[in-house]
């Protein structure tokens, strides 16, 4: 286990048995598709073994050690995110499946009850699909209107459309990524959550790229909802988080019933639950927000500045790297202050599938296609792009061994 | 193992393909896509009595797909719709010389013989019912 605050690659990658392993006829693996999923740490997948091995039970009902013992896991997990986003309580996070889960749940419970006829929701050209489709589905049910705030070229939003939307009067909701999953892109959230504040408006931020990559504090932005996904910050699939401040979420009608998000059950009516369980409806998925625990004591043991700060230098040292490759085109800011360990790039007329495929013959896992951002692969005026994306782990000579190979498929392609 | 797949051959009918384009008065036009990389076809048919008169297609995509495109309208120009009707997935692969891909890039390889197919089940549809449900069946496969 690392030393605390101690910040070395070479020890951080022996704690992920994944980077030992030899892909394509034994070469190493040199894995860029972090802003996919994260690999995990030993840690995460030892908690996860050992809650199945010793204490696997299901929470909160059952009286005996074990069940009492996996409760106790499971709510401590809780805890550390509440700390770890710098949430006010524990009663302000929710478990949900993923990013999209956790979305979607403000869209069905909140935005039914809130969004009316002729109310507009804003969000952003560079929202990931999980930040498009809730609104779009719940805007047509109420015959209201999604607006979307454009980006710039240089990969910036267009802020002036931001002020004109909340100059009309009738936005409900703000939803905008915090970091875009293709551009790179860190939005400017607290000036967006400021303005719209002033109107009395309520925002969501996407944090599935930021909230594993930055320092983020909930209070501090003073956001009304953020989601984001254990998996893309070392943790295991299939747990996300919903962190909704305690005022709105008090008011918001339940998602989905069933157990555990009940008090009493009678006939023809029920009484809920306290928060947060009200909107956990069901057994959840406790193996894996113990794990998503071992994450998170990983995370905080780097310390979130450490990270940003290794990204910035990997990003910035790639970014230098390509723009030295003949035939490149890289989206997003050129700034890697502005921008989170993303990039996003096309290269002569090679298809991203194509030089994915080659990447891959070198051992080097990298991401191509629209990245589930069609709306901005239009504006873009792209199919797909590809995408290289870095974690903690990733080295300087890893970004060596991807350009290597982008000059190898130069030389494929004949550019 | 890229140095096999992205040969002079796929790149020249990559860059430069045969039979790209839009076709006034078709018989038959179809599209399709690959929701997993995002890889277009349209193609369109001229059918002559029993055979294929003029085909055309158009589509975005990968080198391997597009090239595979290119190459299958080469193949089946001028051929009896009865022997297009039974080309089969080895059929495309060795006739674009890509027979060890693996399970994500043989649907780009594939694609184009997926929409021909659908296209002659649209052609058959009234003509000849068995034909058109078996190139249907077919057509899932790819
Ligand atoms: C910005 C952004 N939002 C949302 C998501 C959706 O995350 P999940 O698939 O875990 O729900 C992603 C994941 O790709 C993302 O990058």
């Amino acid at each position: 286990m690392l030393q605390k605050g101690v910040f070395d690659v070479e020890k951080i990658r022996q704690d992920f048995p994944i980077l030992q392993r030899k892909v394509m006829g034994g070469k190493p693996l040199v894995y860029l598709d972090n802003a996919a999923t994260t690999q995990k740490p030993l840690s995460v997948i030892n908690a996860i073994s050992d809650y199945y091995t010793n204490y696997n039970s299901n929470i909160h009902r059952a009286v005996h050690q074990m069940a009492e013992e996996a409760t106790i896991a499971y709510e401590e997990t809780r805890k550390k995110i509440a700390k770890f986003i710098n949430a006010k309580s524990t009663d302000e996070i929710i478990f949900t499946r993923n990013t999209t889960e956790a979305i979607n749940l403000v869209a069905y419970s909140w935005g039914r009850a809130n969004v009316k006829k002729d109310d507009r929701v804003v969000i952003t050209e560079i929202e990931h699909h999980s930040n498009i489709v809730p609104w779009q589905i719940l805007t047509q049910e109420k015959g209201a209107k999604l607006e979307y705030v454009g980006v710039g070229d240089d990969g910036y939003l267009k802020m002036h459309e931001y002020r004109n939307y909340l100059d009309s009067n009738k936005v409900k909701l703000v939803s905008v990524s915090q970091m875009s999953n293709v551009l790179g892109t860190i939005t400017p959230v607290n000036e967006i959550i400021r303005s719209s504040h002033e109107k009395g408006i309520p925002v969501l931020i996407d944090g599935a790229q930021s909230v594993p990559h930055m320092p983020v504090d909930v209070q501090k932005l003073d956001c009304d909802f953020m989601a984001f996904s254990a998996h893309k910050m070392l943790g295991p699939t299939g747990v996300g988080v919903l962190y909704v401040k305690r005022d709105i979420l008090e008011k918001m009608p339940p998602f989905m019933g069933g157990g555990d998000m009940i008090k009493e059950v009678h006939k023809y009516e029920t009484r809920y639950n306290d928060l947060p369980y009200k909107f956990e409806g069901g057994t959840p998925n406790i193996a894996d927000v113990i794990g998503f625990s071992a994450a998170i004591d990983y995370l905080d043991n780097l310390g979130m500045d450490r990270v940003r700060e290794h990204e910035i230098d990997i990003t910035k040292y790639a970014l230098d790297r390509i723009s030295g490759v003949k035939g490149v085109t890289v989206y997003g800011p050129a700034n890697a202050k502005d921008r989170g360990g993303v990039v996003s790039f096309n290269i002569g007329d090679i298809h991203p599938h194509d030089l994915a495929t080659i990447m891959n013959d070198h051992g080097i896992a990298i991401r191509s296609g629209h990245h589930c951002a069609q709306v901005l692969m239009e504006r873009l005026d792209v199919a797909a792009t590809s995408r290289a994306s870095f974690y903690i782990y990733n080295t300087k000579q890893e970004v060596d061994k991807f350009i290597e190979a982008l000059d190898e498929a130069r030389r494929l392609f004949k550019i | 193992m890229s140095d096999d797949i992205y040969r002079e051959i796929i790149l020249d009918h990559y860059r430069n393909p045969r039979n790209k384009g839009k076709m006034a008065e078709a018989d038959v036009s179809i599209h399709d896509s690959n929701p997993l990389c995002g890889d277009e076809i349209d193609i369109h048919l001229k059918v002559d009595g029993d055979k294929i008169k003029d085909i055309k297609f158009e589509g975005r995509g990968c080198a391997i797909s597009q090239a595979s495109a290119s190459m299958l309208t080469e193949m089946v120009m001028n051929k009896p719709l009865t022997s297009v009707k039974d080309l089969t997935k080895d059929d495309i692969l060795e006739n674009i010389g890509l027979m060890n891909l693996g399970p994500a890039r043989i649907k780009c390889a594939l694609l184009s013989l997926k929409v021909l197919k659908l296209g002659m089940v649209k052609y058959y549809a009234d003509r000849d019912p068995d034909s058109a449900k078996k190139l249907q069946e077919d057509s899932r496969t790819l």
